[in-house]
């Protein structure tokens, strides 16, 4: 137990010092920044006035750029499905980096399932199987997919809980595992031509629909469930969540499965956006998932954070990637600038670990 | 064996390796009784407790608990058959806040066929938490702060408030208030006066002298391993300069005669 002693000493209690959100803090973050750009778009000689995200040359119907707001959100929201599980496991004090591999092999697996048999009247280039896998129901190439992932959760659980690897060298493990899988599994060559149906589960505003309907879910089991209170109570005192009877290994396993199912959900979606799976997709998903995960205030020695602060984290991510190629700045400025704001977030975590606000 | 006897342990005997850490305690508690176990450090009093609460396996001797000889692979069994403790850190999530912490790993659920997606029950649990602090006399202002703001003496009440909270049939405290202040220590005494009032049988390690006289029925004390004095202090006439005798070895128990 870490300091027991400070405070007055008495049971004086201040009951004003209401605690401020940490999601609070995000907020305020996401507003600033869009205010950067939104001012920066003002000044900048090249912009011609245009605005960040309001709509001041009336193509829109309201009042916002909803081009904008869409490719803001829609930009994000494959890697938010996976920042909704690397958040749980990273409250329970772990980490897992295999996540953004497991996206492309979980889209190179299920995509094999999900292939069309005729493409244009030709048989299907990409066929990785005979005709016994083509044109079948959405269902399968899911069902299939989503238990993949669930095996590799599953594993990365059990190396974690029983076999007491730290959570960082285990999931690097799984991490060039799965890489392999995903160019063991068709010789390194791309599987594309889903079904309708497929395809279907990508398209369009479809990402964006997924990531919010399982944000709002997860967010309600992370603080209305027993599964989200041990989840909690083990980040914050693994010793003490043992102590009071809580099955903290299976629990582990339960964690690390749910995270991988959604980075498997990740990778169907992207792989149906995209209509085709390769090897290399997903590269530095994880990396970008535990971004949010930390933007949004997730504490890396866990038992903070929400489901809500990862969304936003998602959102300052997606703001900032889009407000560099608003103000015309290519991609490695923006990976310099997210670099900056995950060591800033991490910091003020450190900050408020340290002064218990 | 009497009825009225919650534990009694015999012989009960614990050895590290060569270091012979607690040996041969026979040891009796009645019901709604309160017993203060004292002794110098390393004089067995925490590896006493271990032993009874499951937290190591002793090396020989028995421990009757309520009736029945128990065996308990850990501290969870002990307190599924109802032996509460208290330990010196307490188990307390620094994130949670007070419900939430009185019924960890006990939670009240609704929709129970959700299994581990079953939800919380908080109106019940912040209804009994309310009662629960009542019970014991303690109060927070706001139990819907996390642990990691609240003093000691607010995280050592919530801990013994958890216990005193499921109607356990001991509760074991070791040394509930060494790292507290005045205040606070008032507290926690007040707190252990309710279990007494309530008849909750109870083994208070202790090294505060004062203490021990205002709360304990009897005083164990243990040295070098051995129990080497049993004190009734409610009807014997004992100071605690007989304690510390006892403790420091310059006297010993007349029934303990050679022991160390």
């Amino acid at each position: 137990m870490s300091d027991t002693s400070h405070g007055t000493g008495g049971l004086k209690f201040d009951k004003t010092k209401k605690s401020w959100p940490s999601e609070l803090n995000v907020l305020l973050a996401l507003i600033i920044i869009i205010v950067i750009f939104e001012f920066l778009g003002q000044v900048l000689p090249y912009m011609n006035d245009q605005s960040f995200l309001f709509d001041t040359k009336d193509r829109f119907d309201s009042i916002f750029n909803e081009a904008r707001l869409k490719i803001i959100i829609l930009q994000v929201a494959i890697i938010g499905i996976i920042a909704l599980g690397v958040s749980q496991v990273i409250i329970t004090g772990g980490i897992d980096l295999s996540s953004g591999p497991l996206v492309a092999a979980t889209a190179m697996i299920a995509m094999s399932f999900g292939q069309t048999e005729l493409v244009n009247g030709f048989a299907n280039p990409k066929a990785l199987f005979g005709p016994w896998a083509m044109d079948l129901p959405v269902v399968i190439p899911v069902v299939i997919g989503l238990s993949f992932g669930a095996f590799i959760g599953a594993i990365n659980g059990t190396f974690v809980s029983y076999f007491k690897i730290p959570p960082f060298i285990a999931t690097l493990g799984m991490f060039l595992i799965c890489r392999g899988i995903a160019l063991w599994w068709s010789s390194g060559n791309p599987i594309s031509f889903p079904t309708a149906q497929f395809q279907a589960i990508g398209g369009g505003m479809m990402p964006v629909s997924w990531f919010l309907s399982l944000a709002v879910i997860f967010h309600i089991i992370m603080r209305y469930t027993v599964y989200g209170k041990h989840t909690y109570a083990i980040g914050s005192n693994e010793e003490a969540a043992r102590m009071s009877g809580i099955n903290v290994k299976r629990h582990k396993i339960m964690v690390y499965m749910i995270a991988a199912m959604l980075a498997a959900f990740a990778g169907i979606v992207l792989s149906a956006k995209a209509s085709t799976a390769q090897a290399g997709m997903g590269e530095f998903y994880e990396l970008f998932a535990i971004a949010m995960a930390v933007i949004g205030g997730i504490s890396l020695s866990g038992g903070r954070g929400s489901i809500i602060g990862t969304v936003l984290g998602a959102m300052v991510l997606g703001v900032i990637r889009s407000g560099f190629t608003y103000i015309k700045l290519d991609g490695s400025y923006q990976l310099m600038a997210m670099g900056g704001i995950i060591i800033a977030a991490v910091i003020l975590d450190q900050y408020r670990q340290r002064n218990k606000v | 064996m009497s009825e009225d006897i919650v534990l009694k342990t015999t012989d009960l005997t614990k050895h590290y390796g060569g270091v012979h850490a607690l040996e041969g305690a026979n040891f009796e508690l009645r019901k709604g009784e309160h017993v203060a176990i004292m002794g110098d450090n390393g004089a067995g009093k925490s590896t006493f407790v271990r032993q009874i609460t499951g937290v190591e396996q002793r090396t020989r001797g028995t421990v009757v608990f309520d009736g029945t000889e128990v065996n308990f692979s850990g501290p969870i069994e002990a307190r599924e058959s109802g032996i509460e403790t208290v330990f010196q850190t307490l188990a307390l999530a620094d994130h949670l806040d007070v419900p939430d912490n009185l019924f960890l790993g006990r939670e009240k659920t609704k929709w129970n066929w959700l299994g581990p997606f079953r939800f919380l029950d908080y109106k019940a649990m912040r209804q009994d938490t309310l009662a629960a602090l009542e019970k014991t006399g303690v109060k927070i202002p706001n139990i819907h702060n996390t642990i990691e703001k609240m003093s000691g003496g607010q995280r050592q009440c919530v801990a013994i408030a958890r216990t005193a909270s499921f109607h356990s049939k001991l509760t074991i405290m070791d040394e509930p208030t060494a790292a507290l202040g005045v205040q606070e220590t008032e507290q926690v005494e007040n707190i252990i006066r309710q279990l007494k009032a309530q008849g909750e049988p109870l083994i208070l390690v202790s090294h505060n002298m004062r203490q021990v006289f205002d709360l304990a029925d009897r005083i164990v004390v243990f040295r070098r391993g051995r129990i080497c004095a049993n004190l009734d202090i409610k009807t014997g006439d004992y100071t605690g300069e007989d304690v510390v005798s006892y403790i420091t070895g310059a006297k010993t128990g007349a029934e303990y005669e050679g022991a160390a």
